[in-house]
């Protein structure tokens, strides 16, 4: 039990860490832009860096909105 | 880009490996300088043994269970939610609003914990310095595991990443041989910055590459230029850090500033 929560301890320090708006605005993004690849199905070169340039919007939005309250 | 992506893999599993042995060593010194070297060292050689283990499980696990793109987006998320964690952190500290990482600090707390802890032995070993030795060795050793995995795998260079790890964690313990004591001196960070921007540059790549499992067929989705699109994420980071390093401070000091009537 001690290791279990030991474990569970570790992954939620690695990936929620001091701030979990972080992993929670990574989640979002993906998953809105699995959503969107799933509904177009094509590999067009251009969704790439729609995906990746939404990824770092969101991280940008996220600092300010943080470091603003 | 093969040998460009292979300097970068290689670039980027040294320099995160360096950080987390960095913060290993510090707690296997401050355990042995206090209370047992015997015990200290025998807990970070158990805790290694562990991680041998431990690494050869999940990477079996992983390469054989999960295509390659949902291996892509697993491991790239994980990996992006990680390296901006740390980038978040790097930010803030370059901007002054947050307390720098003092290995000194870490090791001073360590000790003065061993120094109150009770006096307790089992098989021999002083259980204290063993089980600390232990656990910070393991977990600061997970996190280098699953770095090299993530970079490895993606890579398929499982054996370039583990050797610039293997290379990275004998540096460390060089330098502390060297220093006898904790690394103060290297200027971790700065090396967390620049793993900050690695992991997040690799992590977007990755995790978006890997999105085209959702789509038929599911093979990854491709960047434009391939991997020569890495270069162009990871300058998108770097401008964006340096932008929100500026923009910190005046935005704090917006929220400190108390409304005015108009």
């Amino acid at each position: 039990m001690k290791l279990l929560r030991a474990v569970g301890q570790f992954w939620w320090d690695f990936i929620i860490g001091d701030d979990w708006k972080i992993a929670a605005t990574v989640v979002l993004v993906l998953g809105v832009a699995a959503a969107v690849v799933a509904a177009l199905g094509t590999d067009a070169r251009w969704l790439a860096p729609v995906c990746g340039g939404a990824l770092v919007l969101a991280f940008v939005l996220t600092f300010v909105a943080d470091n603003r309250r | 880009m093969g040998s460009s992506a292979t300097w970068g893999l290689l670039t980027a599993t040294f320099t995160a490996s360096f950080v987390e042995c960095v913060e290993a060593l510090t707690i296997v010194l401050a355990m042995g300088v206090t209370r047992s070297w015997r015990s200290a060292l025998t807990g970070a050689a158990l805790a290694l043994v562990a991680l041998a283990g431990f690494t050869a499980v999940a990477g079996y696990a992983l390469v054989t269970w999960l295509p390659r793109s949902a291996l892509q987006l697993g491991i790239g998320t994980l990996l992006l939610i990680f390296g901006l964690q740390w980038l978040r952190k790097s930010i803030l500290r370059t901007a002054g609003l947050k307390a720098l990482h003092d290995e000194d600090e870490e090791f001073r707390e360590q000790a003065e914990a061993a120094r109150r802890a009770a006096d307790e032995l089992r098989y021999g070993l002083d259980w204290f310095s063993f089980v600390v030795s232990f656990k910070g060795v393991f977990l600061e050793g997970v996190e280098v595991v699953f770095i090299v995995i993530t970079f490895g795998l993606n890579a398929h260079d499982v054996p370039a990443a583990s050797a610039a790890a293997g290379a990275a964690a004998a540096a460390v313990v060089g330098l502390g041989v060297v220093a006898h004591g904790p690394l103060a001196r290297v200027p971790e960070n700065t090396l967390k910055y620049v793993v900050g921007l690695l992991l997040s540059s690799f992590g977007t790549f990755w995790a978006v590459e890997g999105l085209g499992v959702f789509r038929s067929g599911g093979g990854s989705l491709a960047w434009p230029g391939d991997s020569w699109s890495l270069l162009g994420v990871l300058a998108a980071w770097f401008a964006l850090s340096q932008m929100l390093v500026r923009l910190a401070p005046w935005l704090v000091a917006g929220r400190r500033r108390p409304a005015v009537a108009s």
